[in-house]
């Protein structure tokens, strides 16, 4: 049982609930500088790690310019190699599909490699229904699943939970789906580990069934790709008798040397690491070596209409190496529950709205959830131009509403807006007119800025967002255009 | 070379003593600034809040005030940020081949104005004096839209009479972005308030940047905080010289509450 992002408010709501919970800022603060400054320092070893950025780019660009003849050699790779493969729409048909294969071998129970795929379609509350319980098998994502909790990070789904919070889950959850906690369980990591390997290992040994993603799938050997850090994965991958793997389209990449890159940027950009420690290659079945019977469901959800987009569409180069998360100054604040999707974070504001539309109320605020600072975008391992989706994604936002019979204030005050911009004389005028609300104000003001102007003291309407923590000078009488014009551009009275 | 100002929106209605400050800076130096009357904005509040449309006749009315000029000096990051990677946007989604062909020739003539003092005019030194404790935070659009790197912290390092401090996570974004500021106002507070208690941990008693729209946010949040210490904008400093130093007893060069009454 997981909890679900259904129904989640808009972002500013979502968030400032988040930023009022001390207990997740203090941990995301301390988490993200930790990794943040593992990652900096990694990538600060390699000379050549722009190259390298740009061939990752241009790798997965290539892949997405032809991804249908990749996709279809994949396939053609994927079947010779004996492996099924199955084409799924959306999220409902991925569901389906592996629900069938489960039960094809009457199993009422599935292992599960941490995958961002099955967990963006609900893969897990889809098998309950279906009377099989999926067990996830990566520490993070077993410590969200057994808090019955939501995944915050793309990489470490349970950033905002310390380990004192983590012993007390193991403590009261870890009986009810298996071998519970040892009893004098602390909140030391290596202990916490070690339940946590106790409890999964009798699952890996029972498991007839496994599920998992994939990080890479090469067309021309058909070969699929998972890098993690734990060993849970090889476990998933090489023990039970029946391996499901669902992968996005977007996965796809031409060639095995094509991985050279993509193996070298991911574990530096995601866990900091020079190396990943665990990295599993397979191309369908072997006789006598690992599963015997090997699907692989390629999944759309969302991508062709995020492909078809000329701006949004190199969001589908992303590695989900979470490195933009890290560096992201709204998610450090925030966490991130506040996005409402699997997809949180600088990637999340643009993966979203290019998968879903921006129909929705919720999926319309992510665009927004950013300060346009471009840390996402400096360290982003394919050179995903974050910023400038997310200003294209805001500029799909505001076109849906342009039919709207009662338009938003904030479009009636940015045309106001431009209408005053498009021509100086209606600036000047404005101006003066602020002028002159800033010599009352001045007069009125019981605060004096550091430095000696006048406050504008609290103002109302949205303007009240600004005046509620911050003081705002009033405006001078005088704007910079009218003392041009008055001294000759300071050739003559106060020049100065 | 024919040179203009382009003040920007915010300094020319809120902040006109930074506009001054270039103009007596620039004069300093030899150059001859012109103010073309016809420029507004950059109509980077229209496009950052996703309003193309709306943003299509500001932008043509930027290209049309500073067409014909060698350079255009802006007191903002974040301005020329907009005129060099926005403004080719909003002339694409115009449909308009002049107004694209306008901006391909505007966009790259913009420069911030540490870039134009060392880049175009060679200076690090301008002959400023200012004898206060001075911290610098780097705007994010300065900093990574334009790359300006450390020509602001040398023109500093330049001026008499300055100390100048690390601001400690001087690269983490102070939370203004633009309209980010009042639709997820209580994020932005969040952030302003680790950039304020950064800067208050220098013990500066100015803080220096290049865009006056961060320094606005900063500002108030040290204000409001009566933290003691003041935001100036880069111009105003590298303005300062003895003779404007000796006109008050602080770091004051705006208009104080007295002038406005």
């Amino acid at each position: 049982m997981s909890g679900t992002f259904v129904g989640m408010p808009a972002f500013p709501t979502a968030a400032r609930a988040a930023l009022g919970n001390t207990q997740l800022r203090r941990n995301l603060a301390h988490a993200t500088h930790t990794i943040r400054d593992k990652r900096a320092q990694v990538v600060g070893e390699v000379e050549e790690w722009e190259a390298l950025r740009l061939a990752g780019a241009g790798v997965k660009e290539a892949a997405l310019r032809d991804l249908a003849t990749h996709l279809e050699t994949l396939e053609e790779s994927l079947i010779r190699a004996g492996a099924v493969v199955h084409w799924a729409r959306d999220a409902e048909e991925a569901c389906e599909i592996v629900a069938q294969v489960a039960k094809s071998h009457q199993v009422d129970e599935v292992v599960k490699v941490k995958s961002m795929a099955t967990l963006e379609i609900g893969l897990n509350d889809h098998l309950e229904r279906e009377g099989i319980a999926a067990w996830e098998t990566d520490l993070a994502e077993l410590i969200v699943q057994l808090g019955d909790d939501l995944p915050s990070h793309i990489l470490v789904p349970a950033i905002h939970r310390n380990r004192a919070e983590i012993r007390e889950i193991f403590r009261t959850r870890m009986a009810a789906s298996g071998r519970p906690a040892p009893d004098d369980l602390s909140d030391d990591p290596a202990a916490l580990a070690g339940a946590a390997r106790e409890h999964m290992r009798e699952k890996f040994l029972r498991a007839k069934v496994a599920v998992s993603g994939a990080n890479f799938a090469v067309a021309d050997t058909g070969t699929l790709v998972v890098v993690e850090s734990e060993g849970n994965g090889r476990m998933c991958l090489t023990l039970p008798e029946v391996l499901i793997s669902v992968v996005g389209i977007e996965k796809v990449v031409a060639t095995w040397s094509d991985l050279d890159p993509m193996l070298r940027l991911l574990p530096r950009s995601s866990t900091g690491e020079r190396m990943n420690p665990y990295t599993s290659t397979w191309s369908g079945v072997h006789p006598g070596d690992g599963p015997q019977e090997v699907h692989v469901v390629l999944l759309d959800n969302g991508r062709t209409r995020a492909l078809a987009d000329d701006v949004g569409r190199q969001a589908l180069r992303c590695i989900r190496c979470s490195a933009c998360l890290n560096v992201c100054p709204v998610y450090e604040r925030t966490g991130g529950h506040a996005y409402g999707s699997v997809y949180p974070g600088p990637i999340g504001a643009i993966l979203n709205p290019l998968l879903k539309g921006v129909s929705d109320e919720q999926t319309a605020s992510l665009p927004y959830a950013s300060s346009l600072c471009g840390a996402c975008f400096e360290v982003c391992p394919v050179r995903i131009d974050i910023p400038s989706v997310l200003v294209d994604q805001r500029a799909a936002v505001v076109d849906s509403h342009r039919d709207d019979r009662r338009p938003k204030a904030e479009a009636v005050a940015m045309k106001a807006a431009a209408w005053a911009f498009s021509d100086s004389r209606r600036l000047a005028w404005a101006e003066r007119a602020s002028g002159l609300a800033g010599r009352v104000m001045s007069r009125f003001s019981r605060t004096t800025l550091p430095g000696g102007r006048a406050a504008a003291g609290r103002l109302p309407g949205p303007a009240a967002g600004w005046t509620g923590a911050r003081d705002l000078p009033a405006p001078p009488e005088e704007s910079f255009r009218a003392w041009w014009d008055r001294t000759d551009g300071g050739q003559f009275g106060e020049g100065r | 070379m024919r040179v203009a100002l382009q003040v920007t929106c915010v300094n020319d209605a809120m902040f006109p003593d930074t506009g001054k400050a270039v103009v007596r800076l620039l004069r300093r130096l030899g150059v001859d600034v012109d103010f073309p009357r016809a420029q507004t904005c950059c109509g980077q509040p229209m496009v950052n809040t996703g309003y193309l449309d709306e943003a299509v006749p500001v932008v043509r009315t930027f290209v049309d005030a500073f067409a014909g000029y060698d350079a255009i000096v802006t007191p903002s990051g974040s301005c020329a940020g907009s005129a060099r990677h926005q403004h080719s946007i909003v002339a694409e989604r115009s449909g308009d081949a002049v107004l694209q062909a306008a901006v391909a020739e505007t966009g790259p003539r913009t420069y911030e104005l540490s870039e134009f003092l060392v880049d175009v005019l060679g200076v690090t030194d301008v002959g400023a004096y200012f004898p206060h404790r001075v911290t610098y935070h780097p705007t994010c659009h300065s900093l990574r839209m334009l790359g300006v790197g450390d020509r602001p912290q040398r023109l500093l390092e330049a001026v008499r009479g300055l100390t100048l401090v690390d601001l400690p996570h001087a690269t983490e974004c102070c939370g203004f972005g633009g309209t980010f500021a009042l639709k997820n106002a209580d994020t932005s507070v969040a952030m302003g308030a680790d950039k304020a208690r950064h800067v208050r941990d220098t013990g500066a008693e100015v803080l220096v940047a290049g865009d006056n729209s961060c320094l606005m946010h900063i500002g108030g949040m040290l204000s409001r905080q009566r933290a003691g210490v003041r935001v100036m904008h880069l111009a105003e400093i590298l303005a300062s010289t003895e003779e404007t130093e000796g006109e008050s007893d602080g770091p004051v060069v705006g208009e104080r509450a007295g002038d406005l009454a």
